[in-house]
């Protein structure tokens, strides 16, 4: 009855589309629910991408009145997020601290060798997968991702700097992964410490290319100051909707079929603490399946050109299981796991 | 006057009670949360950032940069009366105003921090209002090389400006850069002296520091001294404000100083906390009164508020023409702007010009209301001090606490205060100063990014420092500043032996 009286509340809003929600999950009512407020623990500083999808989501919950409970959200990002999964792993009887992740949940442990795993947390729902995207300075001649592969193939060892977030994280794997493609010529990889700053520094010329999030360079590239030469995907983004004059997301070609065999792509998935019940995680399942009903979520999607997939219960543990095997390789191949 | 125009179409959409109602609550809760330490600006505005989502952009956006300009002005209360930085970039300010509260003049020093806050935000808007575009291209030639060149000139400035010897200065600093370096490589992504301790992934960070140094250090020093405060006994006199505006135009050209360094420090950008510190280096350096800094100078005060305020205003340049944000703060607000359905970057301007101009007029507004807002409660401010040290020094070890869990939610970093808090005892009692110190914990990380990929870039070769014209004339600049008073004391010596040839 609680619920009714809360959706009152938001019918102003989006009465319709709560209610369109609800039907979704029909067994909410019969099972558990936060008893305190909720944390969601941010393993990454303010104003990234993971803070701003978790602040968004936090936005969403509150204006939709989606749960009972207040959702907190918390930055703990020291150590390459270290911290915060390390404060899931310590809390692991706390079923009301829940984790939004992105590829530091595997690359931290496997690169500086903190103590955890993702096996440490109980996987919720994969709510969609960030878009690694090559991009070059658009006053530069490459069109192709072809083109920028050959001229790095026919330039001296390290002369082509790559810039990116963070070390030893996703983008200078995507690096490493672009480097098995070039003939044996290395990047210069320089480290910047947030995706704005190096689409800035993109501009400026400090670099010659980056492989940022579509929403980190969706700005510049709108004002033409950057040029997308392909998407490290299977297939080609399914956002059709004119981000310039002339070309959507859609128009980026895959990597693949620009002959740059690469793929790539972030989780930016749901975990909980590794002791929650089923009926625990279902209400974060169904919770997210909320959140994501939610016109909101959908514009904040396309505005990322994120690829929308949602999974929850074995298919995620499957596919979380399959990324840490995968990202173990690639960084094992690049040198990158920690000497312990 | 395109721009004219467009901000007279700012004002309109500003200028409604319900704008001005919203900046009124903005500034009181930014004067609340830059009064407690450890929540700064950023996390009050990351903690009311939902509740603006069904608010309008623009609502939104003036609602989150007042408690931004009441974040800025409240920093510098604290400073001045307890010797404790509200926030990172009013550290500079206990240097003068603290003392001066020490002697009877607190509501001077207040009005002085106030007043000249203002003026810088002011400089800064009129800056974004009709140099927006011009400005973010220069940002744009910033990058590794030109960083570290403006780090190493901010560390420059503070060699040799101690009171003590250099020899002091530089090893406090390099305590500073130890402490930096505790935490995460960034360059390598590898841990570095945390001794596998899970406490140690974060660092020591610069809030925990700083409340610990100043706050709870002066308080022992306060404690040994007799309990209680220095200058409680002035008597409090309503015509602070005519008093002390009296004194501020003949420091007109601090002023200006102040305000080219700090609009310079937020679009490059370098943020408020290195621009506070520059603008009391360079006001010392070069002001008349430079050698009474630090026993409760105005113009010490006035120096780098002025900066701070300017660099605190300047840095939503970048972020608003560029999408980079210019400080912790207007990382936060980025944020908001993608998800109030707005993509900050070089269209922003011409695709939102209501938002942006309205956000620009509330600059404006917002300072004044701000600038009224806080002079009218100077006496009040000032009367805390005749509250009895017994009753207020336990509050005030109270809200260090509060405000050092604050920063990262962890318990280790209470302790870590107090442990600050004995070390910045020490400090003072063997006349090491503390800035060198503290600047080094806020910029030596950034500094050593800064110089790391630049080194990357030029693959090792340090002459990448003097490739272009920018970054040469500000690394050399920085050189002559390091070794000024080398410089001076080999003069000294050289006169000296000189007179000593006559005489003999």
């Amino acid at each position: 009855m609680m619920i009714r009286s809360r959706m009152s509340k938001a019918k102003r809003i989006a009465g319709a589309l709560a209610a369109s929600a609800c039907l979704i999950a029909p067994a909410w009512a019969q099972g558990w629910e936060p008893t305190k407020p909720v944390t969601l623990i941010i393993p990454a500083g303010t104003g990234g991408g993971a803070d701003q999808m978790a602040r968004f989501v936090q936005g969403i919950i509150q204006k939709h009145s989606l749960m009972k409970q207040p959702l907190i959200v918390i930055n703990k990002a020291g150590g390459a997020g270290a911290e915060g999964f390390l404060e899931m792993k310590a809390n692991a009887s706390d079923p009301h601290k829940i984790a939004i992740t992105l590829s530091n949940l595997f690359t931290t442990p496997l690169g500086t060798g903190s103590p955890f795993n993702w096996k440490d947390m109980k996987p919720v729902a994969m709510l969609a997968l960030d878009q690694f995207v090559l991009w070059v300075n658009s006053d530069t001649p490459y069109k192709t991702a072809k083109e920028y592969i050959e001229a790095v193939k026919a330039g001296t060892d390290r002369q082509f700097k790559m810039g990116g977030t963070g070390s030893k994280q996703e983008d200078q794997i995507v690096t490493a992964a672009i480097e098995r493609q070039t003939g044996g010529k290395k990047f210069t990889y320089v480290p910047y410490s947030g995706g704005g700053t190096v689409a800035v520094q993109l501009v400026g010329k400090h670099v010659d290319s980056t492989v940022n999030n579509p929403i980190e360079a969706v700005g510049q590239w709108r004002a033409g100051q950057l040029r997308p030469l392909c998407i490290f995907d299977a297939k080609r983004s399914t956002y059709t909707a004119k981000v310039t004059e002339k070309e959507s997301w859609s128009d980026i070609p895959t990597c693949k079929e620009s002959g740059l065999p690469v793929e790539y792509q972030m989780l930016r998935g749901i975990f909980t603490t590794k002791n929650a019940t089923p009926a625990q995680v279902n209400f974060y399942v169904d919770l997210f399946k909320k959140v994501m009903a939610t016109p909101d979520w959908q514009e904040f999607m396309e505005k990322g050109a994120f690829n929308q997939t949602f999974m929850s219960g074995a298919d995620y543990e499957k596919w979380v299981t399959s990324a840490e095997a995968h990202h173990a390789g690639l960084m094992k191949e690049a040198g990158f796991l920690a000497t312990q | 006057m395109d721009e004219l125009n467009a901000l007279m179409g700012g004002f309109a959409v500003a200028l409604s009670a319900y704008h001005i109602m919203l900046m009124v609550i903005g500034i009181t809760l930014g004067v609340i949360i830059g009064v407690l330490p450890g929540l700064g600006g950023a996390n009050g505005v990351a903690i009311l950032l939902p509740l603006t989502f069904s608010m309008p952009p623009t609502s939104a956006i003036i609602l989150l940069s007042s408690i931004y300009w009441g974040a800025l002005f409240g920093g510098a209360i604290t400073s001045i009366l307890f010797n404790i930085p509200g926030e990172p970039w009013s550290v500079a300010t206990t240097f003068d105003g603290h003392p001066m509260a020490q002697n009877g003049k607190a509501d001077e020093a207040l009005v002085g921090a106030f007043t000249s806050s203002f003026v810088g935000a002011i400089f800064a808007v009129c800056l974004i209002t009709f140099l927006a575009p011009v400005v973010a291209k220069f940002a744009l030639k910033f990058g590794p090389a030109e960083f570290f060149a403006v780090q190493f000139l901010t560390f420059a400035s503070f060699i040799g400006m101690g009171r003590g010897s250099a020899f002091k200065t530089v090893a406090s600093m390099c305590l500073g850069f130890a402490l930096a370096s505790v935490g995460l490589d960034g360059m390598t992504g590898t841990l570095r002296m945390t001794f596998g301790q899970d406490e140690l992934l974060n660092g020591f960070k610069f809030l925990v520091a700083v409340i610990g140094l100043f706050g709870v250090g002066e308080i022992l020093c306060s404690m040994e001294d007799g309990l209680k405060f220095n200058g409680a006994t002035a008597k409090l006199r309503m015509d602070a404000v005519i008093r002390t505006w009296k004194q501020l135009p003949r420091m007109w050209l601090t002023f200006l100083r102040s305000c080219i360094v700090g609009c310079w420090m937020g679009i490059t950008p370098g943020g408020a906390t290195p621009a506070s510190f520059m603008g009391y280096g360079i006001a010392k350096r070069l002001s008349k009164n430079g050698s009474n800094f630090g026993k409760g100078e105005l113009e010490g005060v006035v120096a780098p508020e002025t900066a701070a305020h300017a660099a605190g205003t300047s840095a939503l340049l970048p972020m608003l023409t560029l999408g980079i944000p210019g400080s912790p703060t207007a990382a936060v607000l980025l944020g908001g702007l993608l998800i109030w359905g707005l993509q900050p970057g070089p269209l922003l301007f011409v695709e939102q010009p209501d938002f942006v101009w309205g956000l620009i007029a509330s600059m404006y507004l917002g300072n004044v209301v701000g600038l009224i807002m806080v002079l009218t409660c100077v006496p009040l401010f000032a009367a805390i001090l005749r509250v009895p040290f017994s009753i207020i020094a336990p509050a005030i070890v109270f809200i260090c606490a509060v405000g050092a869990f604050t920063v990262n939610n962890a318990m280790f970093d209470v302790w870590m205060m107090l442990v600050f808090g004995v070390l910045g005892y020490l400090f003072n009692k063997l006349r090491y100063p503390l800035p060198p110190m503290v600047l080094a914990l806020v910029l030596g990380d950034q500094a050593e990014s800064s110089f790391r990929q630049a080194m990357l870039v030029s693959q090792g070769d340090v002459s990448v420092f003097w490739s272009n014209w920018l970054c040469g004339g500000i690394m050399t600049l920085g050189v002559v500043m390091a070794f000024w008073p080398a410089l001076q004391m080999l003069r000294a010596k050289l006169a000296g032996n000189g007179a000593i040839a006559r005489v003999a």
